[in-house]
């Protein structure tokens, strides 16, 4: 073999990656930060002209400021309700000589696995007086009575239950990372156990704390599912509900103003992120020494009072709801008590074979979340690839922009989308809006990061070496990219593909502003059964997201010892 | 098998300079050891030798072919180089067998070849009964095995080793360092190898290149580094020397002259070329001192002060601090110890090496 370097052997060698690499860059530019770029300019310029015209309609509407001021009361309530069922419960856990921890932590994710929506729907099932569960053990509230579930209070009792898990993982991460010395010091000084909790752990795990909070509160704000099923019937509108309400409306200033409304709402996200850094900022927390884990403490006699009441509460906020939900999907009508006689698969086949959209959602929804998790995981593999071992500072910096989109509430994409596609696209003069093209571009740029972060999770712990001994090998790039890096990393991309997937199938946000007719996912046509008082097939429909959902995280448990640990959320 | 011939090599990250116009030449078949602390630049050099890296000036050529240099930089997989890496860097994925063949396969090697290759290269390093086990079940002398199998079956032009051995326990090193160097005596491919540990390197190379700061400070036989180092550094690096201040008193013969150090009158080895008189720095070890009864008034050697003695097993080193200068010296003692801290001593010179290069005041 020649050792000859032509200068067409050189362009071939390092052509192939840096051709890659241009490409990854573009394409995330693209995806990331154009429409968010569209949305300011929109919102600067509208319409072309400088004007403050839709900021001034905006600052004197009445409405707006009430759904900021409920928007607020709810993200702020839930955020203090998650931080405290979430913490005493990730202590407990992470602490204690807790039994069955693994089938617990699973239960208590449940919320983050199954659709906001859903578990808004499925709490209405048990609560209201038509409950079909109520009804069967005869605790059904009287008839015609308001479901008490219809209230600001109700919407930040759903939005804890489903963000308590996000306060859990950070304070277990964190407390993970707690070295035992610092609570042996204490005890061997002899504080007790309570007090140790009080006077050392919950100090120092105040970035954790802060981090959750701030996680919670962006994610509350931007939540369209919780306050769409239970504030719209009362009429008690956020800014996400109250800009789905704008859109469905006519006018030619609509545009303009639903685009200043997602501005305030990512501004509030930006101002709860940034008062997280000030917070963590004040004092120093780091914790210098790195070892193993704490013993437990160990409950003694209060171990199964502890475990009846964590069960017992999980259970209600969690599985029953679902039960619920069951009962609902199995009887004929709504209101009628579920036993042996009334109890029906009429509604599950009524929403998977004979109602149009509710066939087509199945189908969308599947082939959309599919379709999401696949491109963006071949995409993470090769930008991961660049971000950690070619340490590309490009990439680096599109990396965080790829943050934005997921981190900034969904309806400030959806807007963001509306403004960027609504004409045709310059050069083909194809337009994708109307079609489910835009959902599936709002899909890529949304979770881009939730495939993203497992990856990069993998580079960081595998050494770049068996890349390089591919390459001195003699194998070219794309070579090494699929027979090397590729199977190496195809369980952190599994589990990228399923969080991505899942999300996805999951998702309200971005379809409730961007569908169009025969572009429905299952998230809108369960809202539209809702709407229409369809409880029994929206019941039908969730219980089989449920199903997908659930079992697909239960299958990551074939395949979770290989992966990093804290990439999969349900799993320790 | 080739040549490695690297020429005024430079590297630079940033504002700083990882390789200073390195040169140095292997030849065909030769084992050479880079030898330096960490941050030194051998590593950099093993990786642009290797091409994952691009140089900023200079040039490499591997046999009669520049691979990197002005305009040229041959892309690793194009430079017929293999590589044993410290992380062992085995593919788990695959089984021994398919570690062994990746490289053939790339190559489009036939299978029936490709088989007889691999076959060859395991029952080399003795692990023919391992073909069909995956990396993770292999110890990690065994992993390394595999990694040089890998290498032997592409029959490369060289073999780059970037410190092999650092992840192993300490009694697998030395039964590592024997399969080296029966690899290089079986297969005569030259080598290069990377390590900041100067037992391994003086055990296996035919010559060692000592490296600091990005430059390559001396590069010579092992036995000629111990013996003769250039400069202060290599002095102190190799063999733990000690470098004392010395005036020469009179010309060299026969490789030696006569010096005055800390007005002890000692002879001791010099290059025939030294000056007949001037300050010089002196290179000497423990082996080359012992301790004289104090006299007063009699030259018995060096005078200082016993500042400790630290038991050895059977033997003791003693850490005498010189007396007019800041230096302090260690011998050995044989136990049980003639001298306690604190005693005035004289340290008699036996042999000792001048230091050709002149070099900041030790």
């Amino acid at each position: 073999m020649s050792l000859t370097a032509s200068p067409k052997s050189i362009l071939r060698g390092w052509g192939q990656d840096r051709l890659t690499f241009a490409l990854l860059a573009v394409f995330v530019a693209v995806l990331s930060v154009s429409p968010l770029l569209r949305l300011l300019v929109e919102a600067m310029i509208p319409q072309g002209r400088m004007s403050s015209a839709a900021f001034e309609r905006v600052w004197n509407s009445p409405i707006a400021w009430t759904a900021l001021r409920n928007s607020l009361e709810t993200s702020i309530g839930a955020t203090l309700l998650a931080l405290v069922f979430g913490t005493v419960v990730a202590l407990i856990v992470t602490l204690t000589d807790l039994r069955a921890r693994n089938a617990f932590i699973f239960v208590f994710m449940m919320p983050l696995i199954i659709a906001p929506q859903v578990m808004a729907l499925a709490w209405l099932q048990i609560s209201g007086p038509s409950s079909a569960l109520l009804n069967l053990v005869g605790l059904a509230p009287p008839l015609g009575t308001k479901n008490p579930l219809y209230s600001r209070e109700g919407i930040i009792l759903l939005l804890a239950v489903e963000y308590a898990p996000l306060v859990f993982l950070t304070l277990r991460a964190g407390l993970r990372a707690l070295p035992r010395e610092l609570i042996e010091a204490a005890l061997a000084s002899g504080a007790s156990r309570f007090k140790v909790v009080r006077s050392i752990i919950l100090p120092l795990m105040t970035p954790s704390l802060v981090a959750g909070m701030a996680l919670v509160f962006v994610s509350c704000l931007g939540n369209f599912g919780v306050p769409a099923f239970l504030g719209i019937p009362g009429n008690y509108l956020t800014l996400p509900t109250l800009i789905y309400q704008r859109l469905s409306g006519l006018g030619p200033t609509v545009l303009s103003d639903v685009a200043v409304l997602s501005i305030v709402i990512g501004a509030i996200a930006i101002i709860g992120i940034i008062v997280q850094d000030v917070m963590l900022r004040r004092r120093d927390y780091r914790i210098t020494t790195t070892s193993m884990a704490a013993r437990p403490f160990e409950l003694g006699h209060w171990r199964l009072p502890v475990e009846i009441t964590l069960w017992a509460v999980t259970l209600f906020a969690v599985v029953m709801p679902i039960i619920g939900l069951l009962a609902t999907a199995l009887v004929p009508a709504y209101g009628i008590p579920l036993n042996a006689s009334t109890a029906t698969t009429a509604n599950f086949s009524f929403v998977v074979f004979q109602h149009a959209a509710s066939k087509r959602a199945l189908f969308n929804s599947f082939m959309l979340s599919a379709s999401a998790a696949l491109i963006l995981t071949l995409l993470s593999v090769f930008l991961g690839y660049f971000i950690v071992w070619r340490q590309s500072v490009v990439l680096k910096w599109l990396n965080i922009a790829a943050e934005l989109p997921y981190a900034l509430p969904g309806v400030v994409l959806s807007i963001a989308c509306i403004l960027l596609f609504i004409r045709p696209l310059p050069w083909l003069g194809v337009s994708i809006y109307n079609t489910v093209w835009i959902l599936l571009v709002a899909y890529l740029a949304r979770f881009l990061v939730l495939g993203l972060r497992p990856v990069v999770a993998g580079y960081h712990q595998i050494d770049r070496s068996i890349e390089e001994a591919a390459q001195v090998a003699g194998a070219g790039f794309f070579r090494r990219m699929f027979t090397i890096v590729l199977p190496v990393m195809a369980p952190v991309a599994a589990a990228g593909a399923i969080l991505v997937f899942l999300t996805a199938f999951n998702e309200l946000t971005l379809s409730a502003l961007l569908w169009s007719s025969g572009s429905e996912t299952l998230g809108v046509v369960v809202f539209s059964f809702e709407q229409g008082g369809d409880s029994n097939f929206a019941a039908a429909l969730s219980i089989i997201t449920i199903t997908v959902t659930v079992g697909l995280a239960l299958s990551t448990l074939l395949f979770h010892h290989k992966l990093p640990q804290g990439v999969l959320p349900w799993r320790d | 098998m080739a040549r490695l011939i690297i020429e005024g090599l430079t590297k630079t990250f940033g504002a700083h300079a990882a390789l200073k116009n390195v040169s140095m030449t292997i030849e065909n078949g030769e084992f050479v050891a880079v030898l330096g602390p960490s941050g030194c630049g051998k590593t950099t050099m093993l990786r642009a030798v290797a091409g994952f890296d691009t140089v900023s000036g200079g040039r490499i050529a591997i046999g009669d072919e520049t691979v990197s240099g002005p305009g040229v930089h041959v892309p690793p997989e194009k430079r017929r180089t293999g590589i044993v890496f410290q992380s062992y860097a085995l593919w788990p994925h695959m089984d021994v067998g398919e570690n062994v063949a990746y490289a053939l396969r790339v190559q489009k090697v036939g299978a029936a070849e490709r088989e007889a290759r691999v076959a060859k290269a395991l029952a080399t390093v003795g692990l023919i009964d391992y073909r069909s086990r995956r990396p993770a079940t292999l110890s990690g002398g065994q992993r390394q095995r595999v990694a040089l199998a890998r290498c032997l079956a592409v029959q490369p032009e060289i073999v780059l080793l970037d410190e092999p051995l650092a992840n192993l326990d300490v009694h697998l090193r030395a039964s590592m360092e024997e399969e080296f160097s029966a690899f290089h005596t079986r297969t005569g491919t030259t080598m290069f190898y990377i390590t900041h540990d100067q037992a391994e390197a003086m055990a296996l190379a035919d010559r060692i290149a000592v490296m600091d700061h990005g430059q390559i400070l001396q590069m010579a036989t092992p036995s000629e580094l111990y013996r003769e180092p250039c400069n202060a550094i290599v002095a102190r690096f190799i063999g733990a020397g000690m470098v004392l201040p010395a005036h020469l008193e009179g010309a060299p013969a026969a490789g030696r002259v006569s010096i005055d150090v800390l007005g002890h009158r000692a002879v001791v080895r010099c290059r025939p070329d030294t000056p007949p008189a001037g300050p010089v720095a002196l290179c000497v070890r423990a082996a080359d001192l012992s301790l004289a009864p104090l006299a007063p008034g009699r030259d018995q050697g060096m005078r200082g002060t016993v500042h400790r003695l630290i038991y050895q097993g059977g033997h003791f080193t003693a850490d005498i601090a010189l007396e007019g200068v800041g230096n302090s010296v260690q011998l050995s003692l044989p136990e049980p110890a003639s001298v306690k801290p604190g005693d005035s001593v004289q340290v008699i010179v036996h042999d000792g090496w001048v230091i050709p290069e002149p070099s900041p005041a030790p």
